[in-house]
């Protein structure tokens, strides 16, 4: 299979597997192509068994930062006596990744079947999906494949006919990005505005509603089942020698490649094997100019360093950046830096939250700075300016929304100042654009 | 060291605090102000404005000050390089979509802004001429302004209507620096505490139309004063411009009413300044009332009651001092036929968020100070006994209608202590006029039996004296070896000698927080 276009010979598809391939959208579908034995053997275990499994498996969190997923499933308490909660955090909004709509809209039976193994293993009858508002197509075939889950004794009182309750409940999500930082999360569960809230205390210790609570990421949660139905010996063992980022890892490309779209690399691939090879390298005649590896947050990489990069967490810090959530924006020598770098930042304006004072103003101050220089009114001072806000709106705040508007400024003008002087000496026609 | 405290060296001041005390409170306990605004120790802290922030050794981030408890041996810089550039930032982020309309504006000179900017902040600006945000001006309720452009977002005023008024009509509506604090389109801000927000407000976004531009606040003389509109007994700044009284509000008391005051109580106060005052004694000459001097009004005085001998009944405003009350108590003597404070009353209306805080329906500040002195309050029985009174004293009482028509129907003749003009009947002898309580010092005995001091605010008009200055000079003239008390401290001293619970106690140990001297409830 593979959506929208085959599967590669070197992608390892394990999540993608059936992308493409729609009747894997049923229960039965999902049980004929192996789904659900995860979950009934799962049952069957002590929880401490499953999180010391996936804690062995090494995966970590596919949403941005990294974490260790089994270490995170740690932090729940035990025979507290209180509700736990389990969140899939399926708002996915971060300008250039697309991965978790695919799961949903091919495999929703995988991502049911990890939140409902999840759910069992940090002791939370449960479920909450909270899944971006503007994801209508993921949302009604999520919606039919909870429905049938719970007709087919999947999910209820007797998940999967065990003595456990586990229910899922689909939340739809109205349009903020702010939404997908997991505390601004539930609070909007919780019927809040979206806003962050301060740590601690930790979703583990007070998560929604107060209780104990852990989110974590789609693709973190469809893996799973993976791993226990191969082994966490297996995953660990997916990666490129490198023992801390082990699994496979969708990579959302999108821009100035010939075939953008998902593809599922083994932790350790070469960047430039993904985007010259499996994606077709770039338009004819043009060269690559700058990538930006892991979703809108994160610093850009120039031709040089993408060139070099391996995609795995350690890899890409290495080369100057964060694999993130796995969005990789790639920029042929078309690209117009400076606009692309103003537009990030128009984005983060419109998205913060408003609490935070840096945040709430320096993203839209930012914002006006790039538009003064691409409009030629520009001097090189804005260039301080920009790098003074940057450092002022970084590390400061309650979530690192406003350290990711400040990112792809400040590596931006390091990388590619010449653009930037371009405008300011009026070698370039001045752009128009509103703020 | 107790277990249940650290130790920590803020600024290179060692203190030890409480476990869990969070570093600003810690910081004020080492005399360091860490600047801040979305902080207020009377409610919820969500840590938004992040201009608290400080730097504390090991930690990899600057920490904010406000929810950040402090641990065992840290040592916390305020006022180091990173910090004060974290917070130069945040002044310049609030500035520059700020009006600097500073000469319209009425928290000019009180703005916490104006204040940080001038400690921290830089001195030009580099926003250029960006056109700053703009939102009309709100009517948010029947006294609150909401002025968008100069709000800093602090959410202060959310938080206070949602936890502690527990009235959620604000809420932060919009994003980025489009954001504004929006109300609920169905309701307006008239909780019967929402004033509160004007004073939370650190700068002069939520205002009070009752005090629009009536003065400018380094015009003001700000006295401490207690609330005299119900038994809650608030602590509250009473502030004068040129001796009227222009303004009043909560002055922090945590064991009364925190950091708030109703706005009863913050809207009470235009009598203050009310201009027809008596001003002179008066004494009866035939068919009309003569002015005179002390002398001869309190001579008056003085024989009027010896005439009437127990025959005396004496009715008092409950917003009479301790001293007042006490004195003129021994002035007119045990043997009276009544002593009786008048106790109006109204609904109570709670401060949901702060325990026992709210406007009492005993709308008067000293009724439990007077039972204290053993004054009834069975206002019904009192004027009952008008008609076998051969003396009435009227101490601080309106007259209204049905207090002349039993006053007509007694015979009694009778002596006034009075703060207003009144076309005074026949039966008036005597009208002394009264200081009122801002123009005087004194105490008041509050619902639970707290005693606290107020400060004369401005002065008497013409020759008005206080209640217990009267009592004291007429009781004095009785006897030769008597002494008139000459201040209300020495007036309360004697007022405490009598009465068990007060023994002991002296406006000096008062200070301005008060002091409960009998258990809630037993003078309630
Ligand atoms: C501004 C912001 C937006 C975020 N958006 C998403 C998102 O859309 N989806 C997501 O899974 N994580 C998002 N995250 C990361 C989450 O806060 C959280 O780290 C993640 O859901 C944890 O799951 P994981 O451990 O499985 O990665 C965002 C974080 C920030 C600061
Ligand atoms: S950094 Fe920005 S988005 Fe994050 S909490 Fe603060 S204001 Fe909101
Ligand atoms: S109106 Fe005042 S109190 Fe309310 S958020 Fe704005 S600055 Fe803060
Ligand atoms: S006072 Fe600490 S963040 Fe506002």
């Amino acid at each position: 299979m593979g959506y929208p276009h085959p599967i590669h010979s070197s992608e390892t598809p394990v999540l993608s597997t059936h992308f493409g391939d729609a009747p894997a959208r049923t229960v039965a579908g999902w049980q004929e192509r192996g789904g659900y034995a995860a979950l009934k053997a799962a049952l069957a275990m002590a929880p401490t068994e499953i999180i010391d499994t996936v804690k062995a498996s090494g995966l970590r969190g596919r949403g941005g930062a990294g974490f260790p997923t089994g270490l995170k499933w740690s932090f729940m308490p035990t025979g507290d006596g209180k509700p736990h909660y389990l969140v899939c955090n399926a708002d996915e909004s971060e300008p250039g990744t697309f991965k978790d709509r695919e799961i949903m809209r091919w495999t929703p039976h995988a991502l049911i079947e990890g939140c409902a193994i999840a759910s069992y293993a940090i002791g939370a009858e449960q479920c909450y999906i909270y899944i971006r508002g503007e994801f209508t197509e993921p949302w009604s075939i999520m919606e039919a494949a909870v429905a049938e889950a719970y007709a087919e004794g999947v999910l209820g009182d007797h998940a999967m006919g065990s003595k456990h309750r586990i229910d899922m409940v689909l939340h739809r999500g109205a349009g903020a990005y702010i939404c997908g930082e997991e505390t601004a999360l539930m609070n909007s569960l919780e019927g809040k505005r979206g806003n962050p809230r301060i740590k601690p205390p930790f979703p583990a210790q007070a998560g929604l509603f107060g209780r104990p609570t852990t989110i974590n990421n789609v693709e973190t949660l469809a893996a799973v089942p993976h791993i226990l139905t191969r082994g966490a010996e297996w995953y660990a063992g997916l990666c490129a020698g490198n023992k801390k980022s082990t699994g496979t890892k969708l990579i959302s490309v999108c821009g100035h490649v010939m075939k953008p779209g998902n593809y599922e690399l083994t932790m350790g691939t070469a960047m430039s094997e993904l985007i010259f090879d499996m994606c077709g390298g770039m338009r004819p005649g043009r060269t690559l100019k700058a990538v930006i590896p892991g979703g809108s947050s994160v610093p850009i990489l120039n031709a040089a360093e993408a060139d070099t990069c391996i995609l795995d967490y350690e890899g890409v810090v290495e080369a100057g950046s964060m694999l993130g959530s796995g969005g990789m924006i790639v920029m042929d020598d078309s690209t117009d830096m400076v606009y692309e770098i103003y537009r990030l930042a128009k984005f983060y304006a419109h998205e913060s939250c408003a609490q935070c004072t840096q945040c709430r103003e320096g993203t839209a101050w930012t914002t006006k700075i790039l538009a003064r220089i691409l409009a030629g009114k520009g001097t090189v001072e804005d260039l301080d300016l920009l790098l003074d806000l940057a450092d002022n709106m970084t590390g400061k705040t309650i979530c690192v929304l406003s350290d990711s508007c400040a990112a792809p400024v400040v590596s931006g003008i390091k990388k590619f100042r010449n653009e930037f002087d371009d405008y300011l000496t009026a070698k370039k026609a001045p752009v128009l654009v509103g703020i | 060291m107790s277990t249940d405290c650290v130790s920590v060296t803020i600024d290179g001041c060692t203190i030890e605090v409480p476990k869990g005390t969070t570093i600003i409170e810690a910081a004020k306990q080492a005399g360091v102000l860490v600047p801040h605004y979305c902080y207020h120790p009377s409610l919820p802290s969500p840590a938004v404005c992040r201009m608290c922030l400080v730097e504390v050794e090991k930690a990899p981030k600057l920490l904010p000050a406000c929810v950040t408890a402090v641990a065992d041996g840290q040592v916390v810089h305020v006022h180091s390089p990173s910090a004060e550039k974290a917070r130069e930032s945040v002044l310049e982020f609030l500035l520059i979509n700020h009006p600097l309309d500073c000469p319209i504006c009425d928290q000019a000179g009180e703005c916490e802004l104006q204040d940080y900017v001038f400690y921290e902040g830089r001195s030009g600006t580099r926003y250029g001429d960006y056109p700053k945000r703009f939102n009309p001006v709100e009517v948010f309720g029947p006294d609150v302004l909401y002025v968008p452009n100069r709000c800093i977002l602090c959410t202060r005023c959310v938080r206070f209507m949602d936890s502690v008024a527990d009235a959620p009509v604000l809420n932060v509506s919009e994003r980025g620096d489009r954001a504004f604090i929006g109300i609920d389109p169905d309701h307006a801000l008239d909780h019967p505490w929402a004033g509160n927000v004007v004073d939370l407000c650190p700068v002069g976004s939520l205002i009070s139309q009752d005090f629009l531009h009536k003065a400018r606040a380094w015009d003001l003389d700000t006295t401490a004063s207690i609330c005299s509109g119900c038994s809650q007994g608030c602590n509250v700044m009473i502030d004068t411009r040129d001796d009227v009284v222009v303004r009043i509000r909560p002055r922090a008391n945590l064991e009364v009413n925190r950091h708030f005051m109703c706005d009863h109580g913050r809207m009470h106060y235009r009598w203050m300044n009310r201009g027809d005052r008596t001003e002179a004694p008066l004494v009866r000459e035939g068919d009309r009332l003569r002015a005179t001097d002390w002398e001869t009004a309190l001579e008056h005085l003085a024989k009027s009651l010896g005439d009437a001998g127990p025959d005396v009944v004496l009715l008092a405003s409950a917003n009479v001092s301790t001293e007042g009350l006490g004195l003129l108590k021994r002035l007119v003597g045990d043997t009276a036929l009544a002593t009786t404070v008048l106790v109006p009353s109204g609904p109570e209306e709670p401060l949901v968020g702060i325990p026992d805080l709210a406007l009492r329906a005993e709308r008067v500040a000293n009724a439990s100070g007077a039972r204290l002195l053993g004054y009834d309050t069975d206002w019904k029985a009192a004027t009952g006994n008008l008609s076998r009174a051969k003396r009435v004293v009227l101490v601080d009482l309106p007259l209204d209608a049905e207090l002349q028509r039993l006053l007509d129907e007694s015979h009694a003749r009778v002596v006034v202590l009075g703060t207003v003009d009144e076309s005074w009947s026949e039966a008036v002898d005597l009208v002394l006029p009264m200081s009122s309580l801002v123009e005087e010092d004194g105490t008041f005995i509050n619902r639970d039996g707290r005693v606290q001091r107020f400060q004369a605010a401005k002065g008497a008009p013409g020759m008005a004296r206080p209640a217990w200055w009267v009592a004291a000079a007429a009781w004095a003239r009785h006897a030769p070896d008597r002494t008139a008390e000459e201040t209300a401290a020495e007036a309360f001293l004697t007022v405490a000698s009598q009465v068990p619970s007060l023994d002991g106690i002296t406006h000096g140990t008062l200070g301005f927080g008060g002091r409960r001297v009998v258990a809630a409830g037993a003078v309630g």
